[in-house]
């Protein structure tokens, strides 16, 4: 399957460009979010092509979270709309918004594993309430994604005695415990040694690729992002700033860009907190 | 914990605080008392119950053998007629003096049986013929002065 | 004269807050009642939710039952004494504990230790996203989480409060006949007489049922309602404990007034 390179993603980087609409999945058009008065989204516009992996960048606190939140139903938006395959999520009836729920795969961050669960059940866990299937078949089941994974052998082990790659990986596969239309990644990679990074990577490309799904990765790792999605929109102060695929984003030249993948302490996003200037401060104890 | 130890130790949770309520409802309260043990009733009338009330005692030499069923007031001799339900294991005779009793100065009002010597003993329905009200206080008290009153009055 | 204002409106706002809070309250009962078929359908929930709010509280309520008999049984004694009473005995202990000290105290304890237990679970799950992530697998959390929860209080309680006061009794008991001289006659004879299962005992459980009530779904709400970080969940803790245990003492002012005057006689 293609990773970088379509026939439609030559042109420069520009916020404001849209991938090939026929092909969406996930559409936000226009959005906005405020929590009461402080507004966290203003104007997203976004598309998330079927069986891509999309990656949304941005520093801590810019709204990457909020935007799965309200791709998920979890929020309804102040302005504009939030479609999926066509349907717009906050105009969905509750019944009808749990079933498209069940479409769906979202892993946390840090994982939100039940902890008075097992492994084994709380992979079992969306089987067991929202399907009929036999105990035996479940089993199979959640042996076969533990296995995708590779933590077969953790299956009787509490979420309390696993370490936080192993601890990633097993929500994953909760995550595609119901083989999903499209999984949400909210930061994968968060706190990780290298080692599980690049594994918790791999697999979230592989399962997207041999499970056909659409994936979202919100995160803040440049350089695990660069190496498996297919595409990725850069969000600050509640606006799109900066979009392309891995190659162009390399290539690009957008000061906020190059900001966050080079990881220089100043620029678009400033480094000192907004303070009186400096001098006045330090005089102001003298008098 | 696996399941089934849980539900083990809820089961027996559960039983014993069951356990525990009819306890209290058996040992501790009166569930089971007299009222499900075959009973007849007697009647008797007095002037005067004093502090007697439904449910009070009826004891015969202390023993409870019975309750007061009713308590109501005859409109033509004004007197008080009480309803008493009796245990059938005791038998009393016809002649039987029921009096109005309270256990201690201060303890709860009850009904003492004395038996008499007569052949026949009481059936259900029947009255008690002899019968001795309840001391009232305050007339003991009036009574009382009344005399000291007319032993003044005649020493004179 | 603004500091009086400024400390009018915070009255203000603290009573209706408060009462904003009771309508709050109230539609989360409406909403865990509405759920509860859905949770009665997994029983087991609930079975493991009683085995966690009431066997696990067994210890502190049966020792706690037996040491306010014991003491009830002491003080008793000594004022009984004083009128010649006290072959009363038994009654006294066993009436103040049926209405009033096994539904109270029983629920005072059963508020710190299972409420504040349930109020922590449930709010470190919210700050662990367990409960978003649960709702993103479109399961209801107030159907899994919640109810089972709250369930498992109401029926805990009573049987909690029945096995407070008989352990009560029986401290009483060991104190009152064994050590102090009482007869044991007396004790048990006073006692079957003076208390009535309708109305000591019911209203005793009936008490106890409404407090189970009302402490398990302060408890639950102030989980759920929690901030999601560790002061957040800790604060909610505190909370459950205070506010269940005023609600506790509040409620058994106004049920015991409501049942003195209906049974007076």
């Amino acid at each position: 399957m293609p990773v970088a390179a379509t026939a439609d993603s030559h042109a420069s980087l520009s916020p404001t460009r849209r991938l090939n609409p026929a092909a969406a999945a996930i559409e936000l058009a226009d959005v906005s979010f405020a929590y009461d008065t402080r507004p966290i989204l203003r104007g997203i516009t976004m598309t998330v092509p079927r069986g891509k992996i999309v990656a949304i960048m941005g520093a801590s606190g810019s709204g990457k979270t909020t935007i799965l939140r309200l791709i998920g139903g979890q929020l309804k938006p102040k302005k504009g709309k939030v479609l999926v395959g066509g349907q717009s999520v906050s105009d969905l009836e509750p019944d009808a918004l749990y079933a498209l729920r069940r479409k769906f795969g979202m892993l946390f961050q840090f994982g939100a594993l039940f902890t008075d669960m097992t492994v084994f059940e709380n992979i079992a866990f969306p089987m067991r309430e929202h399907t009929d299937l036999p105990e035996s078949m479940i089993r199979d089941l959640v042996l076969m994604k533990l296995n995708a994974v590779g933590l077969r052998g953790a299956a009787q082990l509490m979420p309390s005695e696993l370490s936080g790659g192993m601890g990633r990986r097993v929500a994953l596969a909760r995550a595609i415990a119901l083989d999903p239309m499209l999984v949400m990644y909210d930061e994968p990679f968060a706190g990780l040694d290298p080692i599980s990074l690049a594994i918790v990577g791999q697999l979230i490309r592989r399962l997207n690729d041999a499970l056909g799904i659409t994936s979202i990765v919100v995160t803040h790792d440049v350089y695990e992002s660069l190496k498996i999605v297919d595409y990725l929109y850069f969000v600050s102060e509640g606006k799109i700033v900066a979009s392309g695929t891995p190659d162009e984003v390399r290539a690009s030249s957008d000061p906020f860009v190059r900001q966050f993948v080079d990881g220089q302490p100043d620029g678009p996003v400033r480094f000192h907190y907004p303070a009186p200037p400096y001098h006045k401060a330090l005089l102001a104890d003298v008098e | 914990m696996n399941r089934a130890a849980i539900d083990l130790w809820v089961g027996v949770f559960v039983a014993v605080g069951l356990g525990a309520i009819l306890f209290l409802a058996l040992k501790v309260g009166n569930l089971l008392t007299l009222d499900q043990t075959p009973s007849y009733h007697v009647e008797a009338s007095f002037d005067n119950i004093g502090g007697l009330k439904v449910r009070s005692p009826v004891k015969a030499a202390g023993v409870v053998v019975g309750r007061v069923e009713s308590i109501r007031l005859d409109p033509k001799t004004y007197a008080a007629m009480v309803t008493m339900r009796i245990d059938r294991d005791y038998s009393f005779s016809k002649d039987t003096i029921a009096s109005i009793n309270t256990s201690g100065l201060l303890g709860e009002v009850y009904v003492g049986l004395d038996a008499g010597g007569d052949a026949a003993m009481l059936n259900d329905g029947d009255r008690i013929a002899k019968t001795q009200s309840a001391v009232v206080i305050e007339k003991l008290i009036s009574q009382f002065l009344f005399d000291k009153a007319a032993q003044g009055g005649a020493g004179k | 004269m603004s500091d009086l204002a400024l400390a009018l409106r915070r009255l203000g706002g603290t009573v209706t807050g408060g009462v904003a809070r009771l309508g709050y309250m109230a539609r989360f009962l409406g909403a865990i009642l509405w759920y509860t078929p859905m949770a009665l359908r997994r029983l087991h929930l609930t079975v493991r939710e009683i085995y966690f709010s009431g066997v696990l509280s067994l210890v502190i309520i049966l020792m706690s039952g037996l040491f306010v008999g014991m003491v009830l049984s002491l003080q008793g004694y000594e004022v009984l004494r004083r009128y010649s009473a006290q072959e009363q005995l038994g009654i006294v202990v066993a009436l103040s504990l049926v209405k009033e000290l096994g539904p109270v105290i029983g629920g005072l304890l059963f508020a710190s230790r299972a409420g504040s237990a349930i109020t922590a679970e449930i709010g470190l799950m919210k700050a662990t996203e367990q409960l978003s992530a649960m709702e993103m697998m479109a399961v209801d959390p107030i159907a899994r989480v919640v109810a089972p929860r709250f369930w498992a209080g109401v029926i805990s309680m009573p049987l909690l409060a029945a096995l407070f006061s008989a352990f009560g009794i029986f401290g009483g008991y060991l104190i009152g006949v064994r050590v102090i001289g009482i007869d044991a006659g007396a004790f048990w004879g006073q006692m079957q007489a003076g208390v009535k299962v309708w109305p000591d005992i019911t209203n005793g459980i009936i008490k106890s049922i409404v407090f189970g009530a009302a402490v398990s779904l302060i408890a639950v709400l102030e989980g759920y309602d929690a901030k999601p970080t560790a002061e957040g969940v800790s604060s909610a803790t505190t909370r459950t404990v205070v506010v269940s245990s005023l609600a506790i003492l509040a409620l058994d002012f106004v049920l015991t007034v409501f049942m003195f005057r209906g049974v007076g006689l």
